[in-house]
């Protein structure tokens, strides 16, 4: 597990049935390229989240890849159309098999 | 036929307007700043008394940038300053040092309120004035029992200083340049007027004489460092204030002054003096 890793999510509160609402999560991670090299002129392995998901009430709204350009701490705005309380369930997936999970809850008028 | 008969009067006031409207694209545009719709900030403001003669009003370094990166500062998620401030509250719950202390051990959330606006200050104590990075080393060696405390321009360091000033975010800058701290106060002034290095550049060239112009593709601001520790696009990450005054005084070609040497305390305490009137940004969002 890379160091210092730490989801943040953003989600309303509350909202309207039907709503579209604004969703932004933020996850600290260095994203390693693996074209890099240290000062020994060694290539630095790359470790980078390669996959994100957001899941709400169990029904997927994104399934991203990501690739080794994207740059550290990778940040994600969305919609999404809520209509009914429910859960949001974010997941990022480490290269080195850490998987990092975020959740929040909105309610629904 | 002169210029001025071709343009006539008044086309050369319009020319002139335009031309003053180009340099100070972003100053004095009616502009607000409030994080995260509830601490007010004061962007703009007369200059304190010891400045008479050199500046009359005084901006934050938040209105020379552009409208993307003054949004980002509007809001602790889009501040990416806040990982770093993040790892810090870990930090600062966790024991470190002999004593078994954590820096929760002493101090809660919400003791830190006047701590950036005042600093540095004299500590009588130890006969000096010392930033906020000193006064954490003090901590940590004196009273934790570090035998090695954070470096002055660690990464644990700057997240620290940053976890500080975000609690004194909106809080007026109120440096004391008065009693005991004066003469080094003196001595930050001498070093900002002096012009340093090949290029002969003192601080007040560009940030007293020439702020709101173009260098290269930037706009110059005041520098005050009442956003400091701040987060620079540039480097993604946090930059310290020393930091940020060796490399000013690098790119006048000059060999600088080490962070954290006294040299640099006095300038710290000189020019966020500069800024008493603002309000504490720290961790502000910079390109």
């Amino acid at each position: 597990m890379a160091d210092n890793v730490t989801p943040r999510v953003r989600v309303p509160r509350e909202a309207s049935a039907g709503d579209s609402v604004s969703v932004r999560t933020l996850i600290s991670h260095p994203m390693e390229s693996g074209q890099r090299r240290d000062g020994d002129g060694n290539i630095i392995p790359r470790q980078i989240i390669n996959r994100f998901t957001c899941d709400f009430n169990g029904q997927n709204v994104v399934d991203v890849t990501l690739e080794p350009a994207i740059s550290t701490n990778p940040y994600f705005q969305f919609e999404a159309v809520v209509n009914e309380t429910g859960t949001f369930q974010f997941t990022w997936y480490d290269d080195d098999g850490s998987v990092y999970e975020e959740t929040a809850d909105i309610a629904v008028s | 036929m002169t210029r001025k008969s071709l343009l006539g009067g008044g086309a050369i006031g319009a020319l002139a307007i335009a031309i003053a409207s180009v340099v100070s694209a972003d100053i004095g545009d009616d502009e607000q700043l409030v994080v995260n719709g509830e601490i007010e900030m004061i962007i703009e403001t007369a200059a304190p008394d010891h400045l008479e003669g050199h500046l009359s009003t005084i901006y934050s370094g938040w209105v020379f940038r552009s409208d993307e990166t003054q949004a980002m500062q509007a809001d602790d998620f889009d501040n990416p300053a806040f990982i770093f401030v993040d790892q810090a509250v870990d930090a600062f719950n966790t024991e470190m040092g002999a004593e078994g202390n954590s820096c929760a051990s002493c101090h809660s959330a919400g003791d830190f309120a006047d701590t950036r606006p005042t600093y540095p200050q004299w500590d009588a104590e130890h006969g000096e004035v010392q930033t906020v990075e000193m006064q954490v080393i003090e901590c940590q060696t004196e009273r934790m029992g570090m035998e090695e405390p954070y470096a002055y321009d660690s990464q644990a360091m700057r997240n620290m200083v940053a976890l500080i000033a975000s609690e004194g975010r909106g809080q007026v800058m109120n440096v004391a340049i008065d009693g005991p701290a004066q003469s080094t106060w003196e001595q930050g002034r001498e070093i900002y007027y002096t012009r340093f290095g090949q290029l002969e550049l003192s601080c007040a060239n560009c940030h007293e004489q020439n702020y709101g112009n173009n260098i290269r593709a930037d706009h110059l601001s005041q520098g005050q460092i009442n956003g400091f520790p701040t987060y620079r696009l540039k480097q993604a990450n946090l930059v310290s204030v020393h930091n940020r005054f060796r490399g000013c005084i690098r790119d006048t070609r000059a060999e600088t002054f080490s962070v954290g040497s006294p040299e640099f305390v006095a300038l710290e305490l000189y020019v966020a003096s500069r800024a008493n009137g603002l309000t504490v940004e720290g961790p502000a969002v910079r390109n």
